[in-house]
């Protein structure tokens, strides 16, 4: 691994993020990232966080037109609650903060113990909890679908909804617009090595790939046979299109979990296209890349989401981050 | 019936003990956890009741519940992940129901860690049964109406009964039926609470 130590993992990455984002202040020692020139005035501000390890979720997307903070936990654990509470106060002008959570008990527990501080504080919060991931069963007997690549698209829709001065019952009503209208899938070739474990997660023999990973290394609910990018890209597809039939064209987003060459996924994003045209589900925009990751995690995820004309006149908005930039 | 009390010097003692055995099974649980989880049980609790054993050797504070409040505060504040909130809470809200008795009974402890528990469940909304800390943790503060022995060895028994169980709370839960055959990890750190417990009373 490149590291130093496996302890300063997080602590080193935010030095280097602070070293090449000037318009970013990261503070370090508290593990908050925020935009240079917040709080903006009069604008619902957004914050994220989670687990460290999915670079470059979230810190990689706070900037203008997405998220105005995010607090990076340890590697695959949730920050505390004193990180969003601070990164809260440094982004409110005063029109409310939005939490976008990832739902995994550990970040909705956090989350929940930050939002009431802030509230003692005098900070308006509201909460989306992103659930897109449909290799988990949404029942009593789990703790509901993991928050995946649909955190991308919520934060850059509510994000750009914010930065036009929305309030922040819109801001938040966007954001569940874009969770009740998203799902995932993932795909697993090789487990991911944790810092601290030195080693991979769980073991994945070459010849072998996990059906419906989350982007922790937990294991997935299926192992098979290698299969080609295609009968994945229709693995994939048929999984979020049984338990989403979008009657909008769709974001597409062909994520990478962090080992599979650019390259690969491209390809595998020209069998998605296939696939989705197949089942005659348009494509209005595209996203391919390394995203929402899990560390050296080879494979991918595919994320749609069913967007109207004003989620997708705010997906194209412009947005200036380390991680997503376009149109200014 | 014994009628021994304990003050603030042995729930110090105690939380020491849980930072070391904590320590020395940081492997272990980590283990367990990489196999239906995401392999880090052992580190978070490791720096969480790490940096509780510094707190209290700086500022010790003068009644069990305050060391228990003190302890519940720095996990929430420094382990992340569903554990802080969980083991913070179960250690707040039982050091909260002690008061400020400057010596508590064997008894008070069992009902302050009652509440404590019951806290935990309403937090993460688990019950016995799906696989999770719950199934050490019942067990045990009812024993420790009995003993602290038995209340050891009731969280041993509890967190061995997750093994056939299927996970219905927290991250192994996604694994469904491929939880089965593991042992739940937060039911294995919570043996080590209530291991040290009984370290800690014996003096």
């Amino acid at each position: 691994m490149l590291i130093n130590v496996p302890e300063s993992v997080v602590a080193d990455g935010l030095r280097g993020l602070a070293a090449a984002h000037p318009e970013l202040t990261v503070d370090v020692e508290q593990r908050v990232v925020v935009r240079r020139d917040a709080p903006v005035a009069g604008k619902v501000a957004l914050v994220s966080g989670g687990g460290s390890g999915h670079e470059p979720l979230h810190a990689g997307f706070v900037g203008p037109g997405m998220l105005d903070g995010a607090c990076p936990g340890e590697v695959f654990t949730s920050p505390v609650p004193t990180q969003m509470v601070r990164a809260a106060a440094a982004v409110d002008s005063g029109a409310g903060v939005l939490f976008v959570v990832k739902n995994y008990t550990g970040d909705v527990l956090n989350f929940e113990m930050a939002a009431e501080l802030a509230e003692d504080e005098g900070i308006q919060v509201a909460k989306v909890l992103v659930d897109d991931d449909v290799a988990v069963t949404d029942s009593l007997y789990t703790a509901g679908r993991r928050g995946t690549g649909a955190t991308l698209f919520v934060e850059k829709i509510a994000g750009a909804a914010a930065e036009e001065g929305a309030p922040l019952e819109r801001v938040e009503a966007l954001a569940r617009r874009v969770v009740t209208r998203s799902r995932s899938f993932g795909v697993a070739l090789s487990a991911c090595s944790t810092p601290a474990k030195g080693g991979p997660t769980f073991d994945l023999p070459p010849g072998e790939l996990e059906l419906g990973v989350g982007i922790h290394g937990e294991p997935g609910r299926e192992r098979r046979g290698m299969m080609t990018a295609g009968e994945i890209a229709e693995v994939a597809v048929d999984a979020v299109l049984d338990d989403l039939r979008p009657s909008d064209p769709v974001l597409l987003l062909v994520n990478g979990m962090g080992g599979t060459p650019l390259l690969e996924l491209y390809g595998f994003n020209a069998e998605v296209r296939r696939v989705l045209d197949a089942r005659r589900v348009p494509v209005a925009r595209t996203l391919v890349g390394n995203y929402v990751t899990s560390l050296d995690m080879a494979g991918c995820s595919v994320t749609v989401c069913a967007a109207d004309e004003e989620l997708l006149r705010l997906w194209d908005a412009p947005v200036a981050t380390p991680a997503l930039r376009w149109g200014r | 019936m014994s009628t021994e009390t304990y003050g603030a010097a042995f729930a110090v003692r105690w939380m020491d003990g849980v930072a070391a055995a904590v320590e020395r099974e940081a492997g272990r649980l980590t283990d367990l956890d990489a196999a239906i989880g995401d392999a880090d049980h052992g580190a978070n609790l490791k720096r969480g009741f790490a940096a509780v054993a510094e707190a209290l050797a700086k500022e010790p504070p003068a009644t069990p519940g305050a060391v228990l409040v003190t302890a519940g505060g720095l996990l929430i504040a420094t382990v992340g992940g569903a554990s802080g909130p969980l083991y913070g809470t179960l250690l707040r809200r039982a050091g909260k129901a002690l008061g400020e008795a400057g010596e508590v009974s064997r008894a008070e402890l069992a009902d302050a860690l009652a509440a404590g528990v019951a806290a935990v469940g309403r937090l993460g909304g688990a019950v016995p049964g799906d696989k999770t800390m719950l199934d050490a943790l019942t067990p045990a503060v009812e024993a420790l109406r009995e003993s602290f022995a038995a209340a050891r060895s009731a969280a041993e028994a509890g967190a061995l009964a997750t093994v056939p169980l299927r996970a219905r709370k927290g991250r192994a839960s996604y694994l469904g039926e491929r939880s089965v055959g593991h042992r739940d990890p937060g039911a294995t750190s919570s043996v080590l609470l209530f291991a040290a417990l009984e370290e800690a009373a014996a003096g």
